[in-house]
């Protein structure tokens, strides 16, 4: 997916959003839209947002949108609820297999090996965790292939009529804004109105999962959670707008950075990817050619250091 | 490698300057690997270290540096300890027990307080400090009217932050959850935790015995307060998701066992259990050879152990190593296990006190009911 217009990604924006600082140089002049479903049933408190934008914004409110549409087709729900048991359980057991897998690429580029061999042996572990990455998303593109086959728009009236009335609410806006938060629950909210359709045909801004759904690949990731090995794991392919590129966003919080044999292990394993870390007062920008770091942006570099996004 | 009071004492210059200079040098207790040396300062007749840690002997004296007023005493214990302790000071025929003047770091229980140190490893955890970001949840209390205690109870809810009754959370009950508030951050832990996505967001009802010794023994009024009035009341009252996978006791000591028997008295009604350095106390034979206040609690440990059932889905036990309950907490796992339940069992270097308890509770509570940590980015 191209857009002849820009699309910026930025870091988290509640304690020091620079959101306004980015947008006002465009200068625009119509209403944004605001999509905020990542914050589930909090969809609506924007107030801060809004004292913060000075701008006048249209919400789309597809949170509540979803609601009202599975209230009235509980058939519908009960399927889609299924479907997201079995992502669920898609990406248990690819958990399961990535942790074998990284362990050993991990191991080996700690290992204590002074000869030429080593590095091919590296090379070739992290070669299987892409593979283990690729198996993942095809089984994920299959279950939403399925769903899509089995609910087709014409079975769902209703949502076609939401979907006429959101495309009708963009039509009248310059710009779109999506804000972070759970980033299942925003993926699939944006998919379920089609609202993908139109980023093309307008300015996108998004921050932390709302950045993250924007770029070719989600990666969930944490390097200390209180349970489990805080192995990255792909969730699924987002909406490929920004191309080539891995949103991080709190990544000084979330990774450990100064670790350069992490850093080098999620740089390459995403390579030729730009792994972006979008911490706060971060903002980058493609413009459809290229990228370009609209204020300091760090990225994950393959030599385990941390670069900056030019 | 000699520490540094031996290799002071090798000085033999143990004048009123060079010790106070050797004291401002270092902090107290000095901690060098796996040593800590104690030093107190002060003409008294005798020094002796108390300590807590079960298979170590306490009440040790400590030496005095030639004729001066300092005295010392080094231990030897492993790395990732903490260690609770306090000094009898004897002078004229009298003894009083003081925390350590020269270590300003104290650990708070309902009896005091305690000098606490550390050795090398062991580390303050940073998710148990406010932290500015953080959201706060509330703190409201709810009143039982009638219980099967025979008196009102009166107990704290904690609703987390953007608590919505369109929500449905899933329900933590705390046995002397009052101490666990003031000595264990309790309330920083769930807001923490629960901001950062490592906790589902939760209610927690915090019960405090007036008897616990009594009630939390395997009492079975207990367990008719906590499943027969309290849980009814509250599961109508706020939006709970009112099913044993969401119904989670948990205890400390007693409260482990208050915990533990209420589930047993209840089976199939609560799916979670949380048990710190519960006072497990059972035999296979003869007496018992604890304190009189554990007769009801041996008996009830005596007749679960006997049919231990099905009390609950998924148990977190916790253990301090040094502490007198840890073959009681060990003993408890396989025993579960074999009961067909999930167990986690974490232990500690650590005594039967509240910072432990405090100290174990994020991978408790992460496991018991886990965030969506990996799907949240704000």
């Amino acid at each position: 997916m191209s857009s002849p217009f820009p699309v910026v990604l930025l870091g988290p924006q509640r304690f020091e959003p620079n959101l306004r600082e980015i947008i006002e140089p465009f200068a625009f002049d119509r209403p944004f839209a605001l999509i905020t479903a990542g914050w589930q049933e909090r969809e609506e408190e924007i107030q801060e947002l809004d004292a913060h934008l000075q701008h006048q914004t249209i919400h789309l409110y597809l949170h509540q949108r979803s609601e009202r549409l599975f209230a009235l087709h509980p058939d519908y729900r009960h399927e889609y609820r299924k479907r997201q048991s079995l992502l669920r359980r898609a990406q248990q057991l690819y958990s399961i297999q990535l942790e074998g897998v990284l362990e050993k690429a991990r191991y080996l580029m700690r290992y204590p090996e002074e000869s030429k061999l080593l590095e091919p042996a590296v090379t070739q572990s992290i070669q299987l965790v892409r593979q283990l990455d690729e198996m993942h998303q095809d089984q994920i593109r299959q279950i939403h292939r399925e769903f899509r086959q089995a609910w087709p728009l014409s079975r769902l009236p209703r949502l076609q009529a939401e979907r006429e009335e959101i495309e009708q609410i963009l039509g009248r806006c310059c710009a779109l804004l999506i804000a972070g938060g759970h980033v299942v629950v925003l993926l699939n909210r944006i998919r379920l109105f089609g609202v993908e359709r139109h980023f093309t045909k307008m300015a996108v801004f998004g921050w932390s999962a709302g950045a993250m759904v924007l770029t070719d690949r989600i990666v969930l990731f944490h390097d200390s959670p209180p349970q489990g090995q805080g192995n990255p794991e792909i969730l699924e392919q987002g909406f490929g707008l920004v191309p080539n590129l891995v949103a991080l966003p709190h990544a000084s919080k979330r990774l450990r950075l100064n670790d350069p044999n992490r850093v080098a292990l999620f740089a390459r394993r995403f390579d030729p990817a730009l792994c972006v870390a979008l911490d706060p007062h971060t903002a980058i920008m493609w413009d459809g050619k290229q990228l370009k770091a609209l204020k300091p942006t760090r990225y994950l570099a393959v030599d385990g250091e941390l670069g900056e996004v030019l | 490698m000699p520490t540094a009071i031996q290799e002071f004492k090798r000085t033999g210059d143990f004048s009123k300057e060079a010790i106070d200079q050797f004291l401002a040098d270092r902090s107290f207790p000095h901690v060098e690997g796996n040593q800590i040396t104690f030093v107190y300062r002060g003409y008294v007749d005798k020094i002796l270290l108390q300590h807590w840690i079960f298979g170590l002997e306490s009440g040790e004296e400590f030496e005095r540096l030639g004729e001066s007023d300092l005295w010392f005493r080094t231990l030897e214990i492993p790395d990732n300890s903490r260690v609770e302790y306090k000094f009898w000071v004897e002078k004229d025929g009298k003894r009083k027990l003081i925390n350590d003047p020269l270590n300003p770091h104290l650990a708070r229980d309902p009896f005091g307080a305690n000098s606490v140190c550390h050795t090398t490893g062991y580390a303050l955890p940073d998710w148990a400090n406010e932290d500015p970001e953080t959201r706060p949840g509330s703190l409201h209390e709810l009143t039982v009217p009638h219980t099967a205690l025979g008196s009102a109870k009166t107990v704290q809810l904690y609703l987390p932050a953007r608590f919505r009754k369109t929500r449905r959370y899933p329900l933590l009950i705390v046995h002397d959850g009052f101490d666990y508030m003031k000595f264990a951050a309790l309330k920083t832990i769930l807001d923490n935790m629960i901001h950062r996505g490592e906790l589902a967001p939760l209610i927690a009802v915090l019960t405090q015995s007036d008897d616990r010794l009594k009630e939390y023994a395997g009492y079975q009024p207990h367990a008719q307060f906590i499943a027969e009035d309290l849980v009814p009341l509250i599961e109508g009252k706020l939006p709970l998701r009112a099913r044993p996978d969401s119904r989670c006791l948990m205890g400390a000591s007693f409260g482990g066992v208050a915990s533990l028997s209420t589930a047993w008295y209840y089976p199939g009604m609560f799916g979670r259990l949380l048990l710190q350095s519960g006072s497990f106390a059972f035999t296979d034979i003869g007496k018992h050879k604890r304190s009189q206040a554990f007769d009801p609690v041996v008996a009830f440990m005596n007749r679960f152990r006997e049919n231990p059932g099905r009390p609950a889905e998924k148990v977190f036990v916790s253990c301090g190593t040094y502490e007198s309950l840890i073959y009681e907490n060990r003993s408890m796992v396989p025993f579960l296990q074999a009961a067909g339940i999930e167990v986690r069992y974490r232990e500690a270097r650590d005594g039967h006190n509240w910072e432990n308890w405090r100290d174990r509770l994020r991978e408790a509570f992460s496991w018991i009911y886990p965030g969506p940590l990996w799907m949240i980015y704000e």
